[in-house]
């Protein structure tokens, strides 16, 4: 049986700076990864590596047992790895439903029948469904540019499920997200991955949000992993609490 | 309010083509000329709105796509080609050459991407010019007939006309079936945000090579059509200047405006002649109607027609906000 995701001995050197240093870990089906870190410890350049944004200097990463290594990450999206950014990402000038639609028209069919099929690529349902899953059902219409921060936060995450991806990275949901927000968030994220079966991992810097929401905790400081385990023993682990406070 | 807005466009657009059609029976040969060529050009026009306006890759391109496509139909008519087939000849050409140039742009962006496609322009200005024996160097080639369609003659100005308007009717239901597609959501994300596009398993790759080839195509098109509307083609006509003309229709029209570069064309063919009025100074009026244009609305003319219709929008929701909240206790909206 293999991982989910599996990341091999994967380095990323910029020049003379080591910014991600023979990280190697395994996800399992259904787990929820936190990844934690202080600011320019490799999260996110880790993130851009797995997901084909960059490419690794050395190592490998596997998805479902095979090599994903380099591939583009359209590719990789089309296998069921989907991702969402640290800074808003989504479509300023499309509708809500559009962003959705566009989210998961390529995922069927070919260029072809994209071109010459219907223009919502049979999705308008598929979209309706997550708008009023993410509590969004009256914006459904609007140009995404024209939401709140928070909205938009909403709407970055529904993209990143509308395709029904097995894998889905996540690169600091929390981030500029209220309180209010932050909590519909987390029960959403938390039913998609009972439901339907979504593995995630999940950059973020809230710790309230990673430790009441991931099963497993990864801590990376300077690019190598620092601790790893159960929510409760990372968040006692002297050596955290260092990495986090400065010597 | 929107739907009123919607109907009025709508409207618009019918009295706009109601107007076309009616021409040729208020206008002289030459009026019929000018407007033959807005048509001809409009293709060209709404070609480049693809590739920038929508996909948001500039091009300074598209006047050498209109060169091949002429030099195509020229090219091929003595050897007794039948216009339908140079006129699919010359779209197919230059699809094939707008995809090849479409791989600078997976490189480079913006105006980067702007120098590499004007070099282009200016080497095939070179190729036409300088192979005189394909093109007939700076002599061009004269003589170009006017196609007869299915027994229907097109030589006289007033039948070129609507066959112009034809061919750019065709080519705009092309274009809307094209943009209204998934393809026309892609091409809108690649514009926006190709990193983001990229990771929703949208191959931005073939996308921007496929902007390039329908866009230049398009070009090739109108160029097919300039062709046998002057009946003469030299190299000048499809240099730098052109290329700019065409991008002055896009931006002042409107660029990623569906109607913009019908507009834009409007402005570009027609306002000159229009200002002939103040004589030597016509030029000079029209590059300041430009200035100001783009000063006061870069967004364009549909731009304008864009911000008045969100202006009258956000007051009819203010107003019903108010006669709302007058007759309820004011909640707070839950976000």
């Amino acid at each position: 049986m293999s991982h989910v995701l599996e990341v091999r001995n994967v380095a990323k050197r910029f020049g003379g700076v080591t910014a991600v240093d023979d990280v190697s870990f395994c996800v399992d089906e259904g787990e929820i990864l936190g990844i934690i870190g202080p600011n320019g410890s490799g999260k996110s350049t880790l993130f851009n590596c797995v997901l084909g944004q960059l490419r690794p200097t050395s190592g490998e990463v596997l998805v479902d047992g095979r090599s994903v290594t380099g591939m583009r990450p359209c590719d990789l999206n089309r296998l069921g790895v989907s991702r969402t950014f640290q800074l808003l990402q989504v479509f300023p000038q499309l509708s809500v439903r559009d962003n959705l639609i566009l989210a998961a028209q390529e995922h069927q069919g070919t260029m072809l029948s994209r071109l010459f099929g219907r223009p919502d690529a049979g999705l308008t349902a598929d979209a309706e469904q997550m708008i009023s899953f993410f509590g969004m059902s009256h914006l459904a219409g609007e140009m995404a540019g024209g939401l709140s921060y928070g909205q938009q936060k909403l709407l970055d995450a529904a993209m990143a499920f509308m395709a029904g991806p097995r894998l889905v990275l996540l690169d600091e949901p929390a981030g500029g997200v209220n309180l209010t927000m932050l909590g519909h968030l987390k029960e959403r994220l938390k039913t998609l991955n009972s439901e339907r079966k979504a593995t995630f991992v999940v950059i973020e810097h809230n710790m309230e949000f990673v430790m009441s929401l991931c099963t497993r905790v990864l801590v990376l400081a300077e690019g190598k992993i620092l601790a790893e385990g159960k929510p409760a023993e990372v968040r006692s682990n002297p050596k955290v609490i260092e990495a986090y406070l400065g010597h | 309010m929107k739907t009123l807005l919607k109907y009025a466009q709508v409207a618009l657009v019918v009295l706009a083509i109601a107007a076309l059609l009616a021409a040729p029976l208020v206008l002289k040969p030459y009026g019929i000329f000018v407007l033959s060529q807005w048509a001809v050009m409009a293709i060209a026009a709404v070609g480049l709105n693809l590739t920038l306006g929508y996909a948001g890759q500039i091009s300074l391109a598209q006047a050498s796509f209109v060169g091949i496509g002429a030099y195509t139909v020229a090219l091929l008519q003595p050897f007794g080609v039948p216009f339908a087939l140079a006129f699919v000849a010359a779209g197919l050409l230059s699809f094939a050459i707008g995809w090849v140039l479409g791989y600078p742009a997976l490189r480079v962006q913006h105006h980067y991407l702007a120098f590499v496609t004007l070099a282009f322009t200016t080497l095939v200005f070179l190729v036409m010019r300088n192979e005189e024996w394909l093109t007939g160097g700076i002599y061009g080639i004269s003589n170009i007939k006017r196609p007869i369609i299915l027994g229907w003659s097109t030589v006289k100005p007033v039948p070129f006309y609507y066959f112009a308007l034809g061919m750019l009717a065709l080519v705009t239901a092309i274009v809307w079936w094209l943009l209204r597609s998934p393809w026309g959501r892609a091409f809108t994300a690649l514009r926006e945000n190709p990193i983001r596009a990229l990771s929703l398993g949208i191959d931005t790759r073939r996308y921007t090579l496929f902007a390039f080839a329908f866009g230049s195509a398009l070009g090739g098109l109108s160029g097919a059509m300039h062709a046998p509307l002057v009946q003469f083609i030299e190299p000048t006509s499809f240099g730098l200047s052109l290329s700019l003309t065409l991008l002055l229709m896009v931006i002042v029209g409107g660029s990623g405006y569906f109607l913009g570069p019908f507009v834009g064309a409007l402005v570009a063919v027609i306002m000159p002649e229009w200002l002939r009025f103040a004589d030597g100074l016509y030029l000079i009026a029209y590059a300041l109607l430009v200035l100001l244009l783009m000063t006061f609305c870069p967004s364009g003319i549909l731009g304008l027609f864009g911000r008045l219709a969100n202006l009258i929008e956000t007051r009819a929701a203010s107003a019903r906000r108010q006669s709302l909240s007058a007759k309820l206790d004011q909640k707070p909206v839950s976000s």
